[in-house]
């Protein structure tokens, strides 16, 4: 099944699942400190563990993170709002099934170091 | 069971971010595709009718929403580090979503197109007032730039310590030497900050 068809997204309507029911009733992320930016990727257990107690979304989002990506990566990739990917994320995370960059890294400005290896990268692409 | 490398599964890339900003149709989405490793990807957050942020999802089921999009592209510094790209929404009243888009940033790009050129006030007035490095980029559309760097600077009466540099933001070259302008422009602001 594509993932529009899991998504049951209709062309001309749109997604036909309002958000709020993709998340089965949490409304809010519990995680807080998600943001754009932030890293997520599947936990390594993942590949083993017991999905089936998962929604076809939760499941979604892990075959999506295999690989590091931004929360704003991974809503882009669902094509589901920011705000939903935050409580789909939160889930996981709680459950130990995602891992997250350390929030204290993100809202720091970047030091010398880190910007001398961005610089680099950028003067190398 | 299956082991993969411990050190690659545990650790997830630090992240950081440049806000392309400016008004209008300046070029920022092209700005942001001509040095992306991916083709821009975009993300919506969800509004309320009366453009609040929606950051709980109880109540808004009878409640008409509407979205904001950012269109934002990445480029894998290394293993360790991807840099996002962010253009800053077309409409300059979702100031809540520039706030965190800047927040902790290197950076902005500010395009400039001259015959529009007060398109351009609000965000620099908006990195000003939150001390945020950015440099200005006069993106010139039709390869010919009308006016000079300096004529620019002194028409958005910019401090002299901004950086003001002519770019073609669909080229790549161009955009990438405006980015290392950015993050050089930041570094310095870092060392002043630093005595």
């Amino acid at each position: 099944m594509s993932s529009r068809e899991d998504w049951w997204y209709d062309e001309a309507a749109g997604p036909l699942v309002r958000p709020y029911a993709m998340v089965r009733g949490r409304t809010r992320p519990v995680t807080r400190e998600l943001h754009l930016v932030t890293q997520v990727r599947a936990a390594r257990q993942t590949q083993t563990a017991d999905l089936t107690s998962l929604n076809v979304e939760h499941r979604e989002l892990l075959e999506v993170c295999r690989k590091p990506l931004s929360v704003a990566e991974v809503a882009a990739y669902l094509d589901v709002p920011l705000i939903v990917v935050k409580v789909l994320l939160s889930d996981l995370i709680e459950r130990g099934d995602v891992i997250v960059q350390d929030v204290s890294r993100i809202s720091e400005i970047p030091d010398r170091d880190l910007l001398q290896a961005v610089l680099d990268g950028v003067r190398g692409i | 069971m299956v082991f993969v490398a411990s050190d690659d599964a545990l650790t997830v890339p630090t992240a950081v971010k440049i806000v392309i900003a400016g008004g209008f149709g300046t070029g920022k989405t092209t700005m942001v595709g001509s040095v992306s490793e991916i083709p821009p990807l975009r993300t919506e957050e969800l509004l309320t009718e009366a453009g609040v942020h929606v950051d709980d999802l109880a109540g808004i089921e009878g409640k008409e929403t509407t979205t904001v999009a950012l269109d934002f592209g990445r480029i894998t510094i290394s293993p360790q580090i991807v840099l996002y790209l962010f253009g800053t929404p077309g409409q300059n009243r979702f100031w809540f979503m520039w706030d965190e888009l800047a927040h902790g940033a290197i950076g902005a790009v500010v395009l400039v197109d001259t015959r529009r050129l007060d398109a351009s006030f609000p965000s620099i007035d908006f990195f000003e007032h939150r001390r945020i490095p950015f440099v200005v980029a006069v993106n010139c559309f039709d390869g010919a730039q009308a006016y000079t760097v300096d004529e620019v600077r002194g028409a958005l009466d910019l401090d002299p310590a901004i950086p003001v540099v002519l770019c073609d933001a669909r080229d790549r070259e161009s955009s990438k030497s405006t980015l290392i302008g950015l993050i050089r422009h930041s570094m310095s602001r870092l060392e002043h900050a630093a005595r």
